[in-house]
């Protein structure tokens, strides 16, 4: 039962992605790799369509892959699936709201996962550029053979481009959409 | 009109207007609920956002529900909650919908050739942000450096099924275990801390 599936592994995404969209996305990818539902690719290009229409990411991110995997019921299956445990365990804590901010074991609990989840999204960020800037299949066109280079120069320098841009001063306080929209326009421009 | 719908209705707009979702979200929340509606104070609004940031999920779901549930107890964190996540179900369908039947022509693969290069950016600039504040002493090094370390192996090496140790490995590189390892972690540095200070 696909719908019932969805619930739950997205439930378990919900259940366990600490400190909002980015961390869902290891999640994700194990996802992917476990139920063969969508492949490292489609991940790359959902991240860019969830970071880049209305609504927090990590539900967007839960409706694409829904859709993608069950069509319409897909996508409110997975959706209901990653809030239910946020619904669950908020109802629980807004009862007891001010101990909840002062335990100790609790602050403890997350000094332990704050960085693990960053390693998380840390590993997930290197399968990510696996698929996009390396392994890439070239046509030879003096020869017409096909080879496989090991980065992929062209998506590694727009990278880099767009790395330094969210660092220099004016252009870093550009919504992220900005630099989606400009970088699809240099893939269509560039042929990447 | 009924709160319910109310609630449902605001979270919806909440959701229509931000892109990106978490730290994007703050201001918006800020206008609509404090400065509109009235319904929270600026200060329980900082609680419910510092709350949603450290317990499990999506932070603005969290935050909804922490709302949606001081106005009118769990149904009213359920409305709140079905509201923020409304908008994003029906635009995302719409445009997977629309890239399924396109997804085949050049002119998409290219842009989206371009568009994975740009997510590699934004993404690493990100873990920098957050490496910052959530790495932040010796213990949190190594945490971050074997977590790390175990995903990557968990992504990327063979791990042949069928032998033990190869099913252990497997079990041990999978996030949730390391999530809760992690917060095991946390618990006995911070009580073993607090044993040597006494």
């Amino acid at each position: 039962m696909i719908f019932l599936r969805l619930f739950f592994e997205f439930f378990r995404v919900g259940l366990f992605s600490i400190g909002g969209g980015l961390a869902t996305i290891p999640f994700l990818s194990d996802m992917g790799a476990r139920t063969g539902w969508f492949s490292a690719g489609d991940l790359a290009n959902m991240i860019a369509i969830s970071e880049s229409t209305p609504g927090p990411m990590g539900v967007n991110m839960a409706t694409y892959v829904g859709f993608h995997t069950g069509g319409i019921p897909g996508g409110v299956a997975a959706t209901l699936g990653l809030v239910c445990p946020s619904i669950l365990i908020i109802l629980v804590i807004a009862g007891f709201l001010k101990k909840f901010r002062e335990s100790r074991v609790v602050d403890a609990v997350f000094y332990g996962i704050r960085p693990a989840s960053t390693a998380l999204i840390a590993a997930a960020l290197a399968e990510v550029c696996s698929i996009a800037l390396m392994f890439r299949q070239v046509t030879v066109p003096e020869t017409g053979a096909v080879e496989t280079r090991l980065f992929y120069w062209p998506a590694v320098l727009l990278a880099a481009v767009v790395f330094a841009c969210l660092h220099v001063q004016p252009l870093k306080k550009l919504h992220p959409i900005v630099f989606i929209a400009l970088s699809a326009a240099a893939g269509v421009v560039f042929q990447l | 009109m009924n709160l319910y719908s109310d609630l449902f209705l605001t979270f919806a707009k909440v959701g229509v207007c931000t892109f990106g979702g978490g730290y994007a979200m703050l201001p918006i929340l800020q206008r609509e609920l404090v400065e509109h509606k009235g319904w929270t104070t600026q200060a329980e609004l900082t609680d419910y956002f510092a709350i949603g940031q450290c317990t499990p999920g999506v932070i603005a779901v969290n935050t909804a529900t922490f709302v949606g549930h001081k106005l009118c107890g769990p149904l009213g964190g359920v409305a709140a909650t079905l509201g923020l996540v409304f908008p994003s179900i029906a635009i995302i369908m719409v445009i997977a919908a629309f890239l399924q039947n396109f997804a085949d022509l050049p002119v998409v693969i290219h842009a989206f050739n371009g568009v994975r290069a740009c997510v590699c950016a934004l993404i690493l600039s990100s873990v920098l942000k957050l490496r910052k504040s959530t790495v932040i002493d010796p213990p949190t090094v190594l945490i971050f450096a074997l977590v790390l370390a175990l995903a990557v192996i968990g992504n990327f090496a063979p791990i042949p099924a069928g032998a033990f140790w190869g099913s252990a490995l497997r079990f041990l590189c999978s996030p949730v275990v390391l999530v809760v390892l992690s917060g095991v972690a946390g618990l006995l540095i911070r009580a073993a801390k607090g044993g040597g200070e006494k």
